[in-house]
């Protein structure tokens, strides 16, 4: 299906442009509007950024592939990344996953079958002074124990 | 204690614009204005401020290798993209004090005479970089900000090697973010071909005070080769992981007692990272006779980096936790040179089989082996910010790495 930015991110997009001295610059930004109106950066948005921004295909999918946070294929509804970096681990991010995996009946990298749920982990967010931490979309979650995460988990639609 | 950096992090609201020109913000701005940009040059050299970062450059005569009457335009870049473990810093900068932030960029601006701002925040940093863009809708609003510089804030999307300036600049510029080779210097040939500065967001919360009060005021604080005060995000086995701001050169003995409260149901000190993962770790020994300095850090054999304190008490287990550092390095290497795309899965590989308990007899010497073909072998530091953990960890806790050797298992 051909990849088309809403109206509203039309606008968004030629005020991204204007920031920069060359069009290529705004690629970053423009992706994630992408991925703000698809939830990934499908193979047809990457042929349509190429197309807006004058440059090949083979050059969006070299940076969207590069970055960690644009998504390949669509995710499940909310992302759950749990921090599994050093500063994590000395305070319990083996327990916050391993809780994270039995409650939501998922491993990691896998998303629940109902689709509502993605888990994977991560490097460092730096947080590592309110560890264990999880985010969850674009929120930070910090400090957790079993009551909070139950508390955050439920409390997502 | 002078409070530079950290004076409005308990002032309720204070990253509204009200509550902090009700605290100070843009105060500095009057006399700035006043001044012309080589003085201002010359008030932060003689502040002797280095850069917040983690590499130290002295930031006064970083803005004066930005040449004259090249008819191109000039660029400030905002290092915003903190990502090293052990870091959360910049971050309490943003969340508490944006105005701080923007003041200084407004300092620096004009020092330059930069009249394009791009400031990179890391991805992750979503909340962060709404609020930055609050406060400065806010300051533009209440027309402390005009019409020049233009002032963007741009993300990143995960990838903590745009942290080093020149990936920085090519994420920026659109492109996969690998490090360029140096010379060209970005103060020659940075973004966009043009002459560009890129300061960490402390260096930059560090500026209003220095105009204000004057650099030799500023000089006075902390001791010879590290004037002023700096921000420590410390995490790991303390009662009270948080970020403060110290007077540079102040003991790390008192630091962890005073500040971080000490380790956990007193347990014993084992090991200190202060300035990053990237840093080599301290022993106890080597950071309770140390001071946090540039050249403290130095002195006590690691560096003081980011001032990304990670402490580790007698639980924690040396190869798990080089492990995880190298797990780090191995995801985060951008992949453009050999001896650091290949170094980092080797080491993080070897530390895994040893945690495993399937370490085999020479282990440690093929580690050390490798680090040495990672150090000073590329393009950026990358490498040798896995190294020098590597050579450090391996060296000062041998014993713990034989004994999983010997044992075939983690002791832990």
């Amino acid at each position: 299906m051909e990849f088309s930015f809403t109206k509203e991110q039309k606008e968004r997009a030629e005020e991204i442009l204007k920031r920069y001295p060359v069009k290529r610059a705004a690629l970053l930004p423009l992706l994630w509007l992408v991925q703000e109106k698809d939830g990934y950066v499908s193979d047809d948005a990457v042929k349509f950024m190429a197309g807006f921004l004058d440059i090949s295909p083979a050059d969006v999918w070299g940076v969207a592939t590069f970055y960690t946070m644009f998504e390949r294929k669509p995710a499940g509804r909310h992302h759950v990344q749990v921090c599994t970096n050093l500063c994590c681990r000395l305070k319990g991010a083996d327990w916050l996953l391993r809780y994270l995996k039995n409650k939501l009946n998922v491993e990691a990298g896998a998303t629940t079958s109902d689709g509502k749920f993605h888990l994977s982990t991560v490097e460092c967010l730096g947080s590592c002074g309110t560890a264990p931490m999880m985010q969850i979309d674009d929120d930070y979650h910090e400090e957790l124990d079993a009551e909070k995460v139950d508390r955050i988990i439920a409390g997502l639609k | 204690m002078m409070k530079i950096l950290t004076k409005n992090f308990g002032v309720p609201d204070s990253h509204l614009l009200k509550v902090a020109r009700a605290n100070g913000a843009y105060s500095s701005l009057g006399k700035l204005f006043a001044m012309k940009p080589e003085d201002a040059v010359q008030e932060v050299k003689k502040s002797g401020l280095r850069g917040r970062g983690g590499a130290g450059f002295p930031t006064g005569t970083k803005w004066g290798f930005v040449p004259k009457g090249t008819g191109k335009p000039v660029y400030l870049v905002v290092n915003a993209d903190e990502s090293e473990p052990g870091t959360f810093k910049d971050r309490a900068i943003i969340e508490k004090d944006p105005h701080l932030l923007i003041e200084g960029i407004l300092i620096a601006s004009h020092a330059i005479g930069a009249d394009t701002v791009y400031v990179y925040f890391r991805g992750e940093y979503y909340r962060q970089w709404e609020r930055f863009l609050s406060a400065l809708k806010e300051a533009k609003e209440a027309r402390i900000v005009g019409e020049r510089p233009f002032i963007h804030a741009h993300r990143g999307a995960g990838a903590y090697i745009c942290g080093e300036e020149t990936a920085l600049l090519n994420s920026i510029e659109g492109y996969r973010g690998v490090p360029r080779i140096r010379p060209p210097f970005p103060a020659v040939s940075g973004l966009f071909g043009c002459p560009t500065i890129i300061n960490n967001v402390e260096t930059l919360a560090s500026l209003p005070y220095i105009i204000r009060e004057g650099g030799e005021a500023y000089a006075k604080i902390g001791t010879e080769k590290s004037r002023g005060t700096k921000l420590i995000s410390v995490c790991g086995h303390v009662n009270r992981p948080g970020v403060y701001e110290i007077e540079l050169g102040m003991s790390i003995a008192r630091f962890l007692a005073e500040h971080a409260g000490g380790t956990p149901e007193e347990r014993a000190l084992k090991a200190v990272v202060p300035g990053g993962s990237s840093v080599p770790v301290m022993t106890a020994a080597e950071a309770l006779g140390g001071c946090l300095s540039y050249e403290g850090c130095e002195k006590a054999g690691s560096m003081l980096g980011s001032g990304g304190m990670i402490v580790m008490d007698e639980s924690a287990c040396m190869v798990r936790c080089l492990a995880d550092i190298a797990k780090f390095y191995h995801h985060e290497s951008c992949g453009q040179c050999t001896p650091c795309r290949e170094g980092c899965g080797w080491i993080k590989k070897i530390c895994e089989r040893l945690e495993a308990g399937e370490g085999r007899e020479g282990d440690l010497e093929l580690m050390l082996a490798v680090a040495d073909n990672m150090q000073g072998k590329t393009i950026c530091v990358f490498a040798d910010a896995l190294a020098m953990p590597v050579k450090s960890f391996v060296t000062k806790f041998k014993d713990e790495f034989e004994e999983h050797i010997r044992f075939g298992r983690c002791p832990r």
